[in-house]
């Protein structure tokens, strides 16, 4: 089993979910974080202080899938995520050691 | 079954109509020729009656004026202090305009009325009124002849809760509850009581109304509550200190939204500080209420056009900062300038605000967390200053001879004098304000302690000082 972390623009979201049902991954987690890469901040300004802005929002996902839909799953995230200019994020793939539902204990990739 | 109403209805009209013959009914029939004693009985009790409708009328304005400066402390002032602090501390931003709201009003009751409006000397009032014996609801002649005198004394109430929670945004995120309480309840009795009386009580040293030695034009308090407590707070500000990881680390207001509400309610409440400062629903106050608004529109511009040519846009916090600004510059001038001197002094209030706050704090270091100085003593100064030129005794012949001729009020009438006495009422309002706040920070300093320590700082006012949450969102539910 491997886990696929992306990290991408807001904006990207909706795509990204769609892509992903269309290919049938259906369980996933997504988390509002704030970061950067090489992507600038802005500068906001109030009453004449400035203060820069460097942690940029972006959205995390997360999921957990069979190492045979790898290959399907990173190319759809890149395909609805892409809009080719700096900020536009990136993937993580990572060894998941196990996975257990909740609800009845299965082990596995049954369980994903 | 449909009932049938309408010959229901029409019974209850015919009933109703007949019903209104009874009085005529009642009323005495008319003779042929009335006697002089019963023409001047009724004369005397239309006299009476017209008393009573002017007083009426004087009454629900000023009811609803002091119902409108009580809504610019909170929650006013209350959303928009808070929305400028951090997420951790916006419940003891609020909390302390709130807190004036309960205290003041117990001290106003039970001296601070008799303190600040009662007969004493030229700096002080005295305790005529304790527990605001005498103070019923016949008017008091010396300050407004058409209202009840608790209606006079609710409203002043009024500006002295605004007073003292405006010094708020000074300490803002870093002082003890308990040292604040102290504070304030010393500053009432030290600066605002002996201020008020100074400018508006009987006897009063400033007094223009009733024959100050040195009259300032102070309409609705731009000394009395802009200078005073603006002033104080530079003082607070320098005394307890900068915040800690000030300016390095990075503060921005919470929520501009929050602030944009409070901002919004105080112009709407000002007209209330202003117009009912006429104490009578009428032309004096609709003169106060235009002026008011035009200065705080201008203001709005004059700061939208500092900003834009310092940063290249405008921001809502630009903006509604403005119009404060300029709603404080217009407090001392609204029932004395017409209405486009009331532009011109909105204008340049947004403007010289606008670089107190942006310009002259970043120069000089301190930490005025949330420009109480910038705008209040800044503009609160620049506008009774500009009283004394602006100030026409075509809007309000306030100096009269011992003949009862209108005297020319300030510069655009010919009074070259008139601007000295403002710089004396001034100067004397900045003094108390700094001696007083700096004796008063000693002893609390000395007692309470004033700023909470760094641990607390650091978690925030809100759990330290009150174990409460602002906003408990991101905890599930």
């Amino acid at each position: 089993m491997t886990k696929i972390e992306a990290i991408i623009q807001p904006s990207k979201l909706d795509a990204v979910k769609n892509a992903l049902h269309e290919i049938g991954i259906e369980g996933m987690t997504v988390i509002e974080v704030r970061g950067h890469g090489r992507q600038k901040g802005h500068t906001e300004v109030y009453r004449g202080r400035e203060y820069t802005v460097d942690l940029i929002p972006k959205i995390k996902l997360e999921m957990v899938i069979a190492d045979a839909l790898v290959e399907k799953v990173e190319h759809a995230i890149v395909v609805a995520a892409q809009t080719g200019k700096i900020g536009d994020g990136k993937i993580f793939r990572s060894r998941i050691d196990d996975a257990i539902r909740i609800r009845n204990e299965e082990r596995g990739e049954n369980a994903l | 079954m449909r009932l049938n109403l309408i010959p229901r209805r029409w019974a209850i009209l015919w009933f109703l109509f007949s019903c209104s013959h009874l009085w005529a009914l009642a009323a005495p029939a008319v003779s042929s020729a009335p006697t002089a004693d019963v023409q001047a009985q009724r004369i005397s009790n239309l006299e009476q009656q017209t008393a009573e409708a002017r007083s009426s009328a004087d009454n629900a304005w000023m009811l609803t004026s002091s119902a409108l400066v009580l809504m610019m402390t909170g929650p006013g002032l209350a959303l928009f202090y808070g929305g400028l602090v951090r997420k951790k501390n916006v419940l003891s931003t609020m909390l302390q305009s709130f807190a004036m709201m309960a205290v003041i009003s117990i001290l106003w009751a039970l001296v601070g009325y008799s303190l600040s409006f009662g007969s004493g000397n030229s700096f002080i009032g005295g305790f005529h009124s304790l527990f605001l014996r005498g103070v019923g609801l016949q008017p008091e002649a010396d300050y407004s002849a058409t209202i009840p005198q608790q209606t006079f004394m609710i409203y002043q109430l009024m500006f002295a809760i605004i007073t003292p929670a405006l010094i708020t945004g000074a300490f803002a995120e870093r002082m003890k509850f308990s040292a604040m309480l102290l504070f304030m309840i010393l500053w009432s009795f030290l600066v605002y009581d002996p201020m008020a009386h100074m400018v508006w009580g009987k006897g009063g040293l400033l007094n223009a109304a009733l024959g100050g030695h040195f009259p300032t034009l102070d309409f609705a308090g731009g000394t009395v509550v802009h200078v005073t407590s603006g002033v104080s707070a530079l003082v607070c500000a320098l005394y307890l200190g900068r915040r800690l990881g000030y300016p390095r680390e990075a503060m921005p207001p919470h929520s501009v939204v929050l602030s944009f509400i409070g901002a919004c309610m105080l112009w709407v409440g000002w007209f209330g500080f202003n117009a009912g400062s006429a104490l009578a629903a009428g032309g004096l106050a609709t003169s106060a209420f235009v002026a008011t608004h035009f200065a705080a529109a201008a203001a709005v511009i004059g700061w939208c056009l500092a900003e834009w040519w310092r940063n290249g846009k405008v921001s809502a916090l630009g903006a509604i900062s403005g119009a404060v600004a300029g709603l404080v510059a217009i407090t001392p001038a609204a029932g004395f300038v017409g209405p486009m001197p009331a532009l011109l002094i909105g204008l340049l209030a947004g403007a010289f605000c606008y670089y107190m706050v942006a310009a002259v704090k970043a120069r000089f270091g301190y930490d005025d967390s949330l420009d109480a100085f910038g705008v209040h003593g800044a503009g609160g100064t620049l506008g009774a200053i500009l009283t004394g030129i602006f100030a026409s005794s075509a809007v309000n012949p306030i100096f009269r001879d011992a003949h009862g001729n209108v005297l020319p009020s300030g510069m655009i009438d010919g009074n070259f004098h008139q601007i000295l006495n403002q710089l004396v009422g001034i100067a004397i309002a900045w003094t108390l304000a700094i001696v007083g706040t700096l004796i008063i920070l000693k002893i609390v300093d000395v007692t309470v302690g004033l700023r909470v320590s760094e641990e607390h700082e650091v978690m925030g006012l809100d759990l330290s000082q009150h174990g409460e949450e602002g906003y408990y969102w991101d905890v599930s539910a």
